[in-house]
């Protein structure tokens, strides 16, 4: 009380940085001091960007800071200052445009946001203010109200539950929209609150808003009248957060702690950094290639017109005299601008569209994998999920695949298998099962003697039945006799237990956290120990002779991840205090009396050799003594405001020492369908996979043999705690001496290849499998010595490289971050990709370039942090060697062409200046200009884009290898670049020297007139757009109606426009240069003859290179999406 | 992102109910569609080129281009052209004392008479060019020079022409009419040509000045203010452009329909040329009704009436006779690409060919072990 009175006066500063206090209802916490209310935000919850008025600035300005839109924003203002040969209609529509359809798609999405904010804000919540109900809009809310939330509404902000109408003062919630768990989760009322809220004077000290769901720290302070304040502890089990639903319960009060923003439904969408993909990083550098090539055209045009102009007689002719502001012009500020009008002329050749298009066919795209109805899982009954467009083509260039193994390559569908009581081994078997739940022994030989004593075995499976925080599910019916306030849910259950048999298996739904435990609770009710739910705070479980027997549950010492192990800590009917604790042996066995331990150790090493999950179960008696001082301490610990997880784990620790084994489970957690068949597909492909989990060796090693990971010849490498030890000597330099001799073994010594990937892997003669754990990890990583650690992790990842496969076990979700970001960053930077479904795998699937998320069980936060998220790790295979190969190809293509077709649209206008006195004198009409880009040829491309499949994608799943062909970036190097712009270098010559010398003679016509310069530009334009077109014909693999509707529509679509663009006197132009010139261009033999041979000429070098590559295998195809011979020989086949 | 996921919430947190009883819906909704679209199965035709789909069009390409290019190349050469420079460049040019003693401001005209002999006579129409070289007629600030709305008759442009005539926008204060730079340097040399028969009599050859402008330019581009007729009315109050002798409604005073800015000579210089080297038709010679040519062989008298100076920026000036094929007037270069392309592809086709059957060859014999 003092120091918080303290803490008050010495600042509101410190107090922001702690904590805060929230007086409950607003009622000052006591009457004489002085209250100054705290600020808080409000309720509102502003996810959109814009409001009406800053929309147009904000939006433009963001729209603006892109470079290339920056870029187009500088040329357009450069034609409207300057005197250029285009007006600034050219640049400037296509740019609007852009700007336009960027800005309504970015102001709907924020309306979307405005009316799921209002939505939000203006949904009406139950007040309590000096005891009248009173209805306000959620936005109204402010920290401290005490509101009431009935069944089935979700809760408007963070609460701290106060009052429950379940008379056990819990209530049930679902976080499905939070983390994705739909299991009903039970939250507790703040103990020994009063009934009355109104006369309830208290405040709540808690620690700032923080996004971490799971975790909350707070106290309450009560005050009485007449007595000393009472301080209660908060947790997360008192926390109700905005966005869950309550279920199952009829009304619950509870005071707003964290309104709006600060909720931790708010603080947790914010921020998730944008992954960009390396064919965006391929375009930038091209782009700057075609920003050269337009500067030093520029400069070469500019620099010959001064020089030409030098000439007496051509700067200015009797017939075409300069104005005066030209006369009067400084020379050095006209020869700047007319380098200036250059670029403006020359712009074209970066294109606007591409962005757009670009843009369109990754977000049009992505819908080809939510709509891949292989990705639908009839189980879950969804689909895939695409959480980021950005990364498609990112899928066809995966290098390293970083894979969980629970969950992800396993099923996470617990299975008990057997268990072994003191040192026996019992099998459960389906068939032949004793029905009457007895217990059945499977040894190999003599039943009896192979059995433990029957106290024992009612022992364990007591543990089993009581260890646990699993919840019996309620059904619907029950639920509603509950709801209707006719019996307690759980007494009806019990009442059905105790007077009939135990309800059939089937019938009874378990919800649990973990998989295991489902497993675990499931095991013991087939060996006749039937869990039947909590009664307030009491355990009841019906044992093999259909007595019900109630445990008073004490003390749950919750699992998590560092411990390996929980406990329950429980007092039966007779009085007797039992600890109960279950967890991996390596966590268990130094907490038990060594004598045990021999004895199940090596039931549990064979069962972890054999891919099963083993959990050691122990137990201890707590005399009162022990009990009251464990009591004591955790009651302290739970109360602690800093440093509480500390202070609980030393009491945990404490508490749970000198027990005794009973004995041990093994669940099977089975593979997950087709995960082999997967795994061999991506190692097929060229990918390195690495297992990363927090399994221990043996099990993790068991599931890579069983995916085939490693394989029967696979050498392994192993780099444990094991073999660290083995030597005897100190682990640092056994490390280094292990480190040194695998890189010998596996790089040195290893045949020369040339890249991993063009390797093929099936005749490899050697293949190494390395494993190392989290411990040794660490000691590479963070070696003791700078120098050492570097060269340690080159060393490792050397042998990474130069391995099959590589087994991490024992990670730490951070580890398995760190692990991704060294390779990712290790030389080459290869593409990774992290798969995962569990909220431990956020970390790696955040690092990785591509992060995926399986629909799992365990809960949606992958999931919500992936980029792709799909049912099933098989999915991965067509995720990657289909869709992502396609979309690889597809993008690839699509970038590489558009610089291709700009390059040669502009490259005429470019030699057409050494022809008319440098004057900047456009070839092209400007609604040529301008429609170039936008009609004439965007949407063959985009459609191709779209649907292209140069390889069907049954062949491309068949034959993993394919993928390696556009492996590294293949077709966006260097190489195809440099053939792509020869080949419009060459297009662009050709159109326009082919049509130079058609014009020695201009007299074209059959009535003996002759053509203008307009019809010069008319002709080339029309051999452009059809060789542009019929060379993406040529490179369509996949026609679809929809190709051949665009590619020829956006032919017809030219002509279309050509005639009708000249067709008519527009008033609104200021000249009408191409007043039937198109139609006059038909009507000369010359001008289609010239047209023809111009097209065919342009396209047989294409046509050609088809034909010649096609002899020399698939590798050869890496330029040009050309099938590979292999594909040719399986349609053959087929 | 965060409304999207709200969107999703509310929904499942405001009809809890709904999910059971709409399960089947909901679940049908999920499921991707099965249409060929959206599991990118669409029927589609793949073609695959090999040597084999190839080869055939090799040489169809090449069976058909040959002929094509041996028929223009032959057209080409059957065509009759000649063509003859009267810029007065050298001394021995009859031009040279014209060309040499050119000022805008004489008033005399200076007229020079270059005698020529066509060796083979030019059967049925021949056109009459004049060209000119290194005149860049596509310079920028040239080809902009004009206003379209003036030369189509509009009268707000005909008093205000547009921006762009600039330096030959107005002229003494009123506005030139027609504007601009193209206009202003309208080519008005005047030819003429005579056959010297056989007696030495010169007679002249008549020559048409109509039908040498685009049909589209004549009746529809290019209008008169007002009409056609009293275009002395309609041009009040502009000037011609300083460099013409005469004012546009003077252009050819004999003829209504050619006169003003629908005058054809002033139509032809419109269209602005593509390269600095450029021809423009200037009349036609109509052929005879009977079978004697057009123009026989023999000598010929051209009288230039020389006013448009090209000396002073290195320029020259040619008078063209030619006659005209259905691909236009004599230009051996389309001929030639399409027997060169034609021969390529046949080439090819032979090559591909020999490596088809090779490659096929081996190809089986690889397969077989298979």
């Amino acid at each position: 009380m003092l120091r918080r009175t303290l803490n008050r006066w010495l600042g509101r500063d410190e107090r922001r940085v702690d904590s805060r206090s929230i007086c409950v209802g607003h009622r000052s916490s006591s009457n004489n001091e002085a209250f100054i209310p705290p600020k808080f935000c409000d309720n509102r919850i502003v996810s959109s960007k814009y409001t009406v008025w800053n929309f147009l600035p904000k939006n433009l300005f963001e729209q603006f800071r892109r470079i290339a839109n920056f870029y187009f924003l500088i040329i357009f203002l450069v034609q409207v200052i300057v005197d250029t040969p285009t007006s600034p209609v050219t640049s400037g529509l296509p740019l609007f445009f852009v700007i336009t359809v960027t800005a309504i798609k970015q102001g709907y999405e924020d309306w979307l946001r405005h009316k799921a904010d209002n939505e939000v804000n203006k949904y009406p919540v139950t007040v309590l203010e000096q005891g009248r109900r009173v209805r306000k809009e959620s936005e109204k809310i402010k920290v401290g109200d005490v509101l009431e939330v009935d069944e089935d509404e979700t809760f408007p902000c963070d609460l701290i539950l106060l009052q429950s109408s379940r008379d056990d003062d819990t209530c049930f919630v679902t976080t499905a929209s939070l983390d994705g768990e739909s299991n009903h989760k039970t939250h507790y009322t703040v103990p020994d609150t009063e009934k009355d809220l109104e006369s309830l004077n208290a405040t709540i000290e808690c620690e700032q808003p923080q996004p971490d769901l799971y975790k909350f720290v707070g106290r309450m302070h009560i005050y009485k009248a007449d007595q000393e304040p009472a301080v209660r502890s908060l947790g997360p089990e008192n926390l109700l957060l905005k966005g869950s639903t309550l279920k199952n319960t009829q009304t619950i009060c509870g005071v707003a702690i964290y309104t709006g923003m600060e909720t931790k439904m708010a603080l947790n969408y914010q921020g998730k950094s944008q992954k960009r993909s390396a064919v965006e990083k391929s375009i930038n550098a091209f782009l700057l290639v075609y920003l050269c090539i337009l500067v030093s055209k520029a400069l070469v045009c500019t620099t010959l017109k001064y020089v030409w102009q030098n000439k007496p007689g051509q700067d200015e002719p009797w017939y075409n005299e300069k104005t005066q502001r030209e006369k009067d012009t400084n020379l050095y500020l006209k020869m700047f601008t007319d380098f200036l009008s250059f670029m403006v002329l020359f712009n074209f050749i970066i294109p606007v569209s591409m962005y757009v298009t670009v843009e369109m066919q990754k977000f049009l795209g992505s819908f080809f994998i939510t709509w891949d109805k292989d990705f639908f899982d009839p189980e879950i009954k969804e689909g895939a999920l695409v959480n980021t467009s950005d990364l498609n083509e990112e899928l066809g260039q995966v290098e390293y695949v970083f894979t969980d193994k629970t969950g992800t390559l396993t099923q996470n569908n617990m299975e008990f298998i057997e268990c072994c009581i003191d040192g026996f081994q019992y099998k459960y078997q389906d068939a032949g099962t004793d029905l009457d739940g007895f217990c059945v022994t499977d040894g190999p030989a003599n039943k009896v003697q192979h059995k433990a004593g029957r106290e024992k075995e009612e022992l364990f499976l007591r543990a089993l039945c009581l260890c646990h925080t699993v919840q019996v599910k309620e059904s619907p019916e029950q639920g509603q006799g509950q709801r209707d306030g006719l019996m307690d849910q759980v007494d009806g259950l019990g009442v059905d237990g105790e007077g009939l048999h135990p309800p059939p298996q089937e019938q009874r739904g378990f919800i649990a956290s973990s998989p295991d435990e489902v497993a675990l609770v499931k095991g013991a009710m087939r060996y006749g120990f039937t869990f039947l739910g909590f009664e307030s705070k009491t355990m009841k479980i019906l044992t093999r002779d259909n007595d019900v027997e109630r445990y008073e549950l004490l003390h749950v010492l919750n699992f998590d991840p560092v411990r390996r192990r929980m406990s329950v800590i429980v007092r039966s009917k007779s009085g007797d205090t039992l600890l109960f604790c279950k967890g991996a042996d390596s966590s268990i066995f130094p907490r038990v009396r060594q004598e045990e331990v021999e004895r199940i150790r090596m039931n549990v090493e064979r069962n972890a050799t054999e891919g099963y999950r083993t959990l050691c179960v122990a137990y201890k008696y707590l005399n009162a003594e022990e009990y009251a001082q464990a009591d004591a301490g955790l009651r302290e610990a739970r109360l602690a405001l800093q440093d509480r997880e500390e202070k609980l784990m030393a009491v945990y620790n404490q508490v749970e020492t000198g027990m005794s084994l009973i004995g041990a489970t093994a669940v099977e957690d089975r593979l997950q369908e087709e995960a082999a068949e997967t795994m061999e597909a991506l190692q097929g492909a060229g990918m390195k996979v690495w297992v990363l989990t927090g399994d221990k060796m043996e099990t993790a090693k068991s599931t890579c043999y069983a995916c085939r990971l490693f394989q029967r010849n696979t050498e392994l490498l192993e780099l444990t705690v094991r073999t660290l030890e083995d030597g005897g000597r100190r682990r640092e330099e056994r490390l280094h001496e292990l480190l040194v001799e695998y890189h010998k073994k596996a790089v040195q010594d290893a045949p020369p290849v040339k890249a991993g990937v063009t390797r093929a892997w099936s005749s490899a003669n050697h293949d190494y499998g390395f494993i190392i754990d989290g411990a040794t990890l660490s000691m590479v990583l963070n070696s003791s010595s700078e120098s050492n650690s570097s060269r340690y992790k080159n060393l490792f990842l050397q042998i990474c490289q130069n391995c099959t496969s590589v087994l991490c076990c024992r990670m730490a979700p951070l580890q398995k971050a760190q692990i991704v970001k060294m390779v990712k960053n290790s030389k080459g930077s290869p593409i990774t990709l992290s798969i995962g479904d569990g909220a431990n795998d956020v970390s790696m699937i955040l690092e990785a370039h591509v992060g995926i998320g399986i629909k799992g069980k365990e809960g949606r936060q992958a999931v919500r942090n992936s980029d792709y998220a799909i049912p099933k790790l098989k999915h991965l295979k067509k995720l990657l060697l289909a869709h992502g190969h396609l979309y690889y190809v597809r993008i690839a293509h699509l970038v590489q062409y558009f610089f291709y077709k700009n390059l040669c649209f502009i490259l005429p206008q470019f030699l057409y200046q050494f022809f008319c006195g440098y004057s900047q004198q456009p070839l092209y009409d400007a609604a040529y200009l301008t429609m170039y880009n936008i009609c004439f040829t965007s949407m063959p491309i985009l459609a191709y884009s779209l649907l292209e499949q140069h390889i069907c994608m049954e062949v491309l799943l068949d034959n993993a290898t394919l993928y390696r062909g556009i492996a590294k970036n293949g077709m966006l190097r260097w190489g195809p670049f440099f053939y792509w712009t020869l080949l419009g270098v060459f297009h662009g010559l050709l159109f326009f020297f082919g049509v130079r010398y058609l014009f020695g003679n201009p007299a074209l016509q059959d009535n003996g007139q002759v053509f203008g310069n307009w019809s010069y530009g008319t002709i080339v334009f029309t051999v452009l757009v059809f060789t542009v077109t019929l060379k993406l014909a040529l490179d369509t693999r996949h026609w679809t109606w929809i190709n051949h509707f665009v590619i020829w529509g956006s032919l017809a679509f030219y002509v279309f426009f050509s005639f009708f663009w000249g067709g008519i006197i527009w008033p609104f132009l200021k000249q009408q240069r191409l007043y039937f010139v198109f139609a006059n261009m038909l009507s000369s033999v010359s001008a289609w003859l010239v047209i023809i041979l111009l097209i065919l000429l342009s396209l047989l070098p294409e046509i050609l290179l088809v034909v010649f590559r096609k002899p020399r295998g698939p590798h050869a195809g890496q330029i040009t999406p050309v099938t590979p011979l292999t594909y040719k020989h399986l349609k053959d086949r087929q | 992102m965060m409304a999207s996921s709200y969107n999703a919430k509310e929904e499942d947190a405001n009809h809890p109910g709904a999910a059971n009883h709409a399960g089947v819906g909901v679940v049908k909704s999920k499921k991707p569609d099965n249409t060929a679209f959206k599991q990118q199965r669409l029927p589609a035709w793949q073609p695959i080129l090999t040597a084999g789909t190839v080869l055939p069009a090799f040489f169809v390409i090449g069976l058909i281009f040959i002929p094509i290019g041996i028929g223009l190349y032959v057209t080409s050469n059957n065509i009759k052209e000649f063509e003859i420079d009267y810029t007065g460049a050298n001394i021995d040019n009859p031009c040279y004392n014209c060309a040499k003693n050119f000022s805008w401001n004489s008033t005399a005209q200076c007229v020079c008479a270059v005698t020529f002999t066509l060796e083979q006579p030019f059967e049925s129409n021949v056109f009459m060019y004049y060209g000119l070289s290194n005149f860049y007629q596509n310079h920028r600030r040239y080809v902009k020079s004009r206003d379209d709305s003036q030369l189509n008759g509009d009268r707000s442009a005909l008093t205000n022409p547009s921006k762009e005539c600039e330096p030959y926008r107005r002229s003494e204060g009123s506005p030139i009419a027609p504007c601009g730079a193209i206009a202003n340097s309208l080519f008005n040399d005047t030819l003429q040509l005579y056959h010297i028969d056989s007696n030495g009599t010169l007679n002249e050859i008549p020559l048409v000045k109509k039908g040498i402008a685009w049909w589209t330019d004549k009746h529809v581009k290019f209008r008169n203010p007002g009409g056609n007729n009293n275009l002395t009315v309609a041009f009040q109050g502009t000037s011609k452009p300083v460099n013409w002798k005469k004012p546009v409604f003077e252009l050819d005073p004999e003829d209504p329909e050619n006169n003003g800015f629908i005058n054809e000579d002033f139509i032809v210089w419109m269209r602005t040329a593509a390269l600095p080297t450029f021809r423009k038709l200037y009349r036609i010679i109509q052929k005879k009704p009977s079978t004697t040519p057009t123009l026989p062989s023999g000598k010929y008298v051209l009288n230039v009436t020389y006013n448009y100076p090209v000396l002073s920026f290195d320029g020259r000036k040619r008078m063209i006779l030619s006659t005209i094929s259905w691909m236009g007037g004599k230009n051996p270069f389309l001929g030639i690409a399409y027997i060169t392309v034609g021969s390529i592809c046949f080439f090819l086709g032979v090559v591909l060919l020999i490596i088809h059957h090779k490659y096929d060859n081996r190809n089986n014999s690889a397969d077989i072990p298979n």
